[in-house]
């Protein structure tokens, strides 16, 4: 099942990996366990002739004792998971790097607004680049985005980043990423946000250090060209 | 409802499977009646299937049988609460004929989108959803007021609350839990429905309200939902398994401890709903362990019922085998909502099929196999008539094929990253490569809604032609065994009197194998 997990490109999507994994490996062994002893039990005392029930009403703490065991171990597990989990999320939610680059992404019916600050890094400038489902970013730098929405609730969902971050109307959330690749890769809405909730989709685009510089000289150049 | 809920099921699959092709027997699909589809499949299934069959129809027929009492505590009430409930279908089924059609907004409604009839091209069909809810709710809520007061004050002489069934129990805790969680729901409908008509702003920003005030108090009733579901249809199981494996149900008082315990977790996990919604996420941690922790109590009891076969004398009956069904994978369903209540895997998992895979891991087996054991065990009560074995081995084995096979899949289809609710996977590239595992679901749910007609055939049918029944066909020790099939008027023919606890089977030194839990006085 987790080999459809698509390819990870972000720095922390291979821990999310490992949590889900982690997850995979310890609840499918219980899974497996608890079904193989539940068929045994089905097909070892299936109605025979001649044999019949034990009375084991299990009020003993001796008989719990066969329930308690694997109780407490499943206790731990799940403390085990938490301890595995809670470092991870707290790295990719709640710590906010120092940002290599900014970018402002805001969810309406049914488009991405993608605000790049532009080649003099500033918000609310003459040369801030406006883009429609078009998320540009450099690769390897630390990109913090602010995720705002313009009417209703949306999902920002960059399943290969493992980036999934609910955009609210009246809220900013900031949020980061780092890619650690080139290419384009899909974004889309993962929240229900009306009919068109199922093609509002976008591109990511993961340039190289030059190719990315190319690209905000270019479209600063477009932008500063109309009179 | 639930063929409604079914047939909605069916329509949007099929979409899902053959993107854009008309559905035989309905034709085209687009975006706005897809949405309205999932939205009131999950609405039906919820509060018109599930809620109803499990509280209500279970709980009505049985909970005074099975305490010894003549009737309900309050049979006014209980009349009020069905034509409430009436009421409340009638207003959801006319939604579907309002202009603009039913809600689509999701089964969850989070405004804006569902606050701002502009945002759907829904109006009356948003209003009326609310309304029928709410409506709903109160009913439930009657009767729930119902069963605890029955519970309480109308016990048969020697029925110690120590002595009921399980079943009994569960009733009455998810009756509990559903009081306590579904003011803040009802509030939060009518507060929607402000915004909706009058523009007051509960929840839309411009208006200085917060979308996510929404989300909580809809996750503060709609987790501890989940439970109130569940636990009645563990009681059923907690009934059939010591009938079938001739044993006594393994930690009686165990259990009824572990869920009064789950029942109080319940109400401190709202927020796993919410970890990426956009709340402050150190919030995000302690409900992380609230949940995995509610895995505790409910590990125990699913152990509990393990143990019950062990060292028994299993016969395999429908009713049984529809009750080992849901187990078996109800393990499944319970195993992966860890995934969910992980903050850091939940941030992939969100919102993709995974979590419809998992939620339907649960909600079926609680839903639908429970229910199933349910109606096979107690039809000869009901009617004095049995279900045809025959039949209901072959309905019990389409079903399970069928459902694993539309929803196993879907873990699958999750953690490629599918996310949930939209209309048309081909429109997105990298779901291509899943685009088979759609159409093997679809195949699995026309299976599994053609597995039903055995199932619709055989109970009609054996109204009159089923082999009849006596009192107590199954031997087993709870009370309303001891009353007549069908039970009449007043239940009982002579008050029973309770002398010993609800499972005893195999008691060495017995003379028979089972010793019913009442003697006539």
């Amino acid at each position: 099942m987790l080999d459809w997990l698509p390819e990870n490109i972000s720095t922390y999507g291979g821990a999310i990996d490992h949590v889900i994994r982690t997850i995979y490996y310890i609840v499918g062994a219980w899974f497996v366990l608890a079904e193989v002893v539940f068929l045994f039990f089905i097909f070892k005392y299936r109605r025979r002739p001649g044999r019949s029930a034990t009375y084991q009403p299990g009020t003993s703490l001796k008989a719990l004792a066969w329930i308690l065991l694997p109780v407490a171990l499943i206790l731990g597990f799940d403390l085990a998971i938490e301890v595995v989990q809670a470092p991870v999320w707290e790295e990719i939610k709640q710590q906010l790097p120092i940002a290599d680059y900014k970018v402002r992404v805001r969810g309406r019916q049914f488009v991405w607004d993608i605000t790049h600050p532009g080649a003099d890094g500033q918000f609310d400038s003459a040369d801030d680049i406006q883009a429609v489902n078009q998320l540009v970013v450099p690769v390897n730098r630390k990109i913090v985005f602010e995720l705002e929405a313009a009417d209703v609730i949306h999902s920002l969902w960059i399943p290969h980043l493992r980036l999934k971050q609910d955009a609210v109307p009246g809220r900013t959330i900031r949020g980061w990423f780092e890619a650690t690749q080139t290419g384009v890769f899909p974004l889309a809405c993962a929240e229900l946000c009306g009919s068109g909730h199922g093609m509002m989709k976008g591109e990511l685009h993961v340039l190289n250090q030059p190719d990315f510089e190319k690209w905000v000289k270019e479209e600063t150049a477009a932008l500063l060209e109309v009179p | 409802m639930a063929l409604v809920g079914g047939y909605l099921a069916y329509l949007f699959r099929h979409q899902l499977a053959w993107p854009n092709e008309p559905v035989p027997g309905f034709g085209q699909v687009g975006p706005d009646q897809y949405n309205m589809f999932v939205t009131m499949h999950g609405t039906i299934m919820v509060f018109w299937v599930a809620m109803p069959i499990l509280l209500s129809g279970f709980g009505n027929f049985l909970l005074p049988l099975m305490i010894g009492a003549r009737d309900m505590a309050f049979p006014r009430l209980n009349r009020l609460s069905y034509w409430t409930f009436f009421l409340s279908t009638v207003v959801l089924i006319v939604s579907f004929f309002v202009p603009g059609g039913a809600f689509a907004g999701g089964w969850t409604i989070y405004p804006p989108l569902s606050a701002e009839p502009g945002y759907t091209g829904v109006v009356w069909g948003g209003n009326l959803w609310i309304l029928a809810v709410a409506l709903e709710f109160v009913s439930m809520l009657m009767g729930g007021i119902n069963f605890m007061t029955t519970t309480l004050s109308l016990r048969a002489k020697g029925m110690a609350l120590f002595r009921m069934p399980i079943f009994v129990w569960m009733i009455n805790v998810a009756s509990i839990l559903f009081m306590f969680s579904v003011g803040p729901l009802i509030a939060g409908a009518f507060m929607l429905l402000a915004d909706r008509t009058l523009q007051v702003g509960f929840f839309l920003p411009a208006a200085g309200g917060d979308p996510l005030l929404f989300q909580h108090l809809f996750w503060f009733f709609g987790h501890p939902e989940v439970y109130v579901l569940l636990l009645p249809a563990l009681g059923i199981i907690a009934e059939i398994l010591p009938v079938f494996s001739r044993k006594p149900l393994f930690g009686y008082r165990p259990i009824i401890y572990s869920t009064l315990i789950a029942g109080v977790l319940s109400f401190v996990v709202w927020a796993h709903h919410q970890f990426i919604s956009g709340i402050d996420p150190r919030l995000a941690m302690p409900f992380s362990i609230t949940t995995i922790l509610i895995s505790v109590p409910f590990a125990f009891s699913l152990f509990a019922y393990i143990a019950t076969l062990w060292k028994g004398s299993i016969s395999f009956s429908t009713a049984m085998l529809f009750a080992l069904g849901m187990i078996a994978e109800f393990l499944l369903g319970g195993v992966t909502g860890i995934v969910n209540g992980s903050t850091a895997a939940d941030i992939y998992v969100h919102d993709t099929y995974f979590v419809v895979a998992h939620f339907h891991y649960t909600l079926f087996p609680v839903t639908f196999l429970a229910t199933f054991a349910g109606i096979y065990y107690w039809y000869p009560k009901l009617f004095g008539r049995f279900l045809s074995e025959f039949w209901g081995k072959v309905h019990f084995t389409l079903t399970l094929i069928g459902f694993n096979l539309a929803f196993l899949p879907l873990f699958s289809v999750g953690i490629a990253g599918h996310h949930r609710r939209i209309f048309d996977p081909s429109a997105f590239e990298f779901l291509h490569r899943i685009q088979h595992l759609h159409v093997l679901a679809t195949v699995g749910l026309i299976i599994l809604l053609t597995g039903q007609i055995p199932f619709i055939l055989n109970f009609f049918l054996s109204l009159r032609r089923g082999r009849l029944a006596e009192a107590n066909p199954w031997q087993a020790n709870t009370l309303e065994w001891i009353a007549p099939s069908p039970p009449g008027h007043r239940n009982f023919e002579t008050d029973p009197v309770v002398v010993r606890g609800p499972y005893e089977y195999s008691v060495p030194g017995a003379a028979k194998d089972w010793l019913s839990q009442g003697e006539a006085s």
